[in-house]
């Protein structure tokens, strides 16, 4: 039976899952046990687990990244939580240079099945030290696996699968969207990693977005409905594994892309699909591959400011307008 | 400066978190912010002690420090509004907010990364060789970043005219300080580095004031950087969301007998009773007027968004 349950919910649930079906399953990060977690994700764990599962650590990013690296190339299957993504950069290197290249570099010899747990994007007033989207920065790095969860069905289900899979896997999830209520398959076998998923069906263009963005796109195509475009929704939800053969599949068919994220725009990852689009659905175009996203601007706190730079529904239904008329 | 100038200093402070905290209340600021009632001896002391060229640097429980340092309270409250403020244009909010006017190097909402930067601060003081000197403020829980060991390791070896005050609330967000570390005294860690590390009663001006002069002193003279670790005590929440439901009853209210404006109110005769009532009801005009004028200055123009990124 599903369950109605909010995002933060569902994360609550998910790890909960976790450290029970695993015993060499510890979870760890600043305020998550005795204070019950930042934003309540890991609410009832530490009274449930005790403090040999799930501890509290020092405000120590570097060392306690490299830490779940170590453990779990020595058998542990560690959850590490960043409290807010831009606090990632502080342990860039744990992540980039330690847990992305271990497999690889060992020859296949160690591995490192653990779980980085974070939330991105603005909030209304937080700065730019509080509002990173920085997928593209671990998108970039081979070796990682990323997932971004935009409902809260698959801020349970993708958790799930993240701690089961034996690579590194980062878990994005989206700090605005943690409120918002949906219903939560609890009773559903572990899903595979990876999949795109369509959420809304088009034949006149192909709107691709993740997190954040994926409310907004809908939102949008029920805008354009109004209108008679008809757009289709893709929700990304991994960006590694990229399942490029549902967005290809789906241009193919609308000849017209738009592709959403709240990330930068230079080096996003829409530059990415748009590259793998041109690529590989050159002749089904039929209008430019557009991208929705901030302008290269670090965030600014000031309300005003930040929505001249964050991109909401109303930029999402623009471009498609723009494409769609080209 | 003497007790009543030191208490306007420190109710100044006092009372532009208050009202900062009823103007979020009302919805007039957007962000988070972290305030810092009874931590008021700490930046009025060390800001006593220094000259207009050294530098100053806070985490984002700085409000006190921009306030000691000089910036003007309707830029404060401005920014903090999101509005065009003339010390961040909006651009920072409370967490983040600078003033290079004042060389009020900044705020740093990233835990520990003040340090380093200071230690920059604190070379640029060095090679110019005019004895300016650089002060930075993190908590406890910062002192277990890699960022601060690495700065204070830099600091050492090359005599940096740096001061670093460790402001020992006792917590870390929702964690306290036992949990944390197990060293008891924070201070004991200057050794490790080589400097000198003094722990002070942080709510207690006179003694954070005498504390700083040695340290700046020493590092005026080219002696090299110090730690100063003062034990002070958080009275409201880590920020203005927090229910504090993780700190034992009573600790709050035991903790409004110790602070620092309380502390001096208890040893007052009726004279100087009287003079601390004239001067709050100065403060409470001073931070009237500069709402007033906050309000006044305009939310920054959206067109202006991308401009700043680069030279
Ligand atoms: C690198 C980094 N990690 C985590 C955080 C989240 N965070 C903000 S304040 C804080 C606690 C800091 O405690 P302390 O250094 O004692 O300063 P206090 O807040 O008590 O003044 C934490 C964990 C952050 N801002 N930056
Ligand atoms: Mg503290």
């Amino acid at each position: 039976m599903p369950e109605s349950m909010r995002y933060i919910q569902a994360v609550n649930a998910a790890l909960t899952w976790a450290l029970d079906s695993r015993d060499d399953t510890v979870y760890f990060g600043e305020d998550v046990a005795i204070p019950n977690g930042p934003f309540g994700a890991t609410k009832g764990l530490h009274k449930r687990f005790g403090a040999g599962r799930i501890f509290d650590t020092p405000i120590s990013e570097t060392g306690f990244l490299g830490m779940a690296l170590g453990a779990a190339m020595t058998g542990m299957r560690p959850i590490a939580e960043i409290m807010y993504a831009d606090f990632a950069f502080v342990a860039m290197d744990q992540i980039v240079n330690q847990i992305a290249n271990i497999r690889y570099s060992s020859g296949g010899r160690w591995k490192a099945p653990l779980v980085i747990r974070m939330q991105q994007g603005y909030s209304p007033g937080a700065c730019a030290q509080h509002s990173h989207s920085p997928e593209a920065y671990f998108a970039h790095t081979p070796g990682l696996r990323l997932a971004l969860p935009a409902t809260a069905d698959d801020a349970y289900q993708m958790l799930r699968t993240a701690v089961t899979v034996d690579d590194p896997v980062i878990v994005a999830e989206a700090r605005m969207l943690y409120p918002i209520a949906g219903e939560v398959r609890t009773d559903v076998p572990v899903e595979p990693m990876g999949g795109a998923r369509v959420l809304r069906e088009g034949p006149d263009v192909t709107v691709v977005a993740w997190s954040r963005m994926v409310p907004a796109a809908l939102e949008a195509a029920e805008t354009l409905a109004a209108e008679g475009i008809r757009a289709e929704v893709i929700d990304l939800r991994w960006l590694n594994p990229l399942d490029f053969e549902t967005v290809g599949a789906s241009v193919s068919k609308t000849g017209r892309l738009v592709v959403a994220h709240e990330a930068n725009l230079t080096g996003g990852f829409g530059a990415e699909i748009a590259a793998r689009v041109a690529d590989e659905c050159f002749e089904d175009l039929r209008s430019p591959v557009a991208r929705v996203a901030a302008p290269d601007v670090p965030m600014p706190a000031a309300p005003v400011l930040q929505q001249a730079v964050v991109p909401e529904a109303v930029h999402v239904a623009d471009t498609v307008r723009r494409t769609v008329h080209w | 400066m003497d007790l009543p100038d030191t208490y306007r200093a420190m109710a100044r402070i006092r009372r532009f978190e208050e009202r900062l905290m009823a103007l979020k209340e009302s919805g007039e600021i957007p962000g988070s912010i972290h305030l810092c009632n009874g931590q008021e001896a700490i930046p009025v002391g060390a800001c006593g002690v220094l000259r207009e060229d050294d530098y100053v640097s806070a985490t984002y429980r700085g409000h006190g420090w921009a306030i000691a340092r000089g910036v003007g309270l309707a830029a404060l409250f401005a920014e903090m509004m999101g509005r065009d403020s003339p010390i961040s244009g909006g651009r920072a909010a409370s967490p983040y907010l600078s003033d290079a006017s004042r060389n009020f190097i900044g705020e740093n909402s990233i835990v520990g990364a003040g340090v380093p930067i200071a230690a920059g601060a604190a070379l640029t003081a060095k090679h110019r060789g005019h004895g300016a000197v650089s002060v930075v403020s993190i908590g406890d829980g910062a002192m277990n970043q890699g960022n601060v060991h690495e700065a204070l390791n830099l600091a050492a070896v090359l005599d940096l005219p740096m001061v670093l005050v460790v402001e020992n609330n006792v917590y870390s967000e929702m964690s306290r300080i036992e949990d944390m570390v197990r060293v008891h005294r924070l201070s004991e860690r200057a050794a490790g580095y080589g400097i000198p590390g003094t722990v002070v009663d942080g709510n207690d001006v006179d003694a954070v004031t005498a504390a700083m002069a040695q340290a700046v002193g020493r590092a005026r003279e080219g002696s090299g950087p110090s730690l100063v670790e003062a034990m002070t005590e958080r009275l409201v929440g880590h920020y203005s969301g927090d229910a504090q439901q993780y700190r034992p009853a009573g600790e709050v209210a035991a903790a409004k007998e110790r602070e620092p404006l309380a502390r001096i109110r208890q040893a007052a005769d009726a004279e100087l009773t009287a003079r601390l009532d004239t001067i709050e009801a100065e403060i409470a005009a001073e931070i009237d007027a500069a709402v007033t004028a906050a309000r006044a200055i305009p939310f920054p123009d959206p067109a202006t968004v991308t401009e700043h990124v680069h030279a």
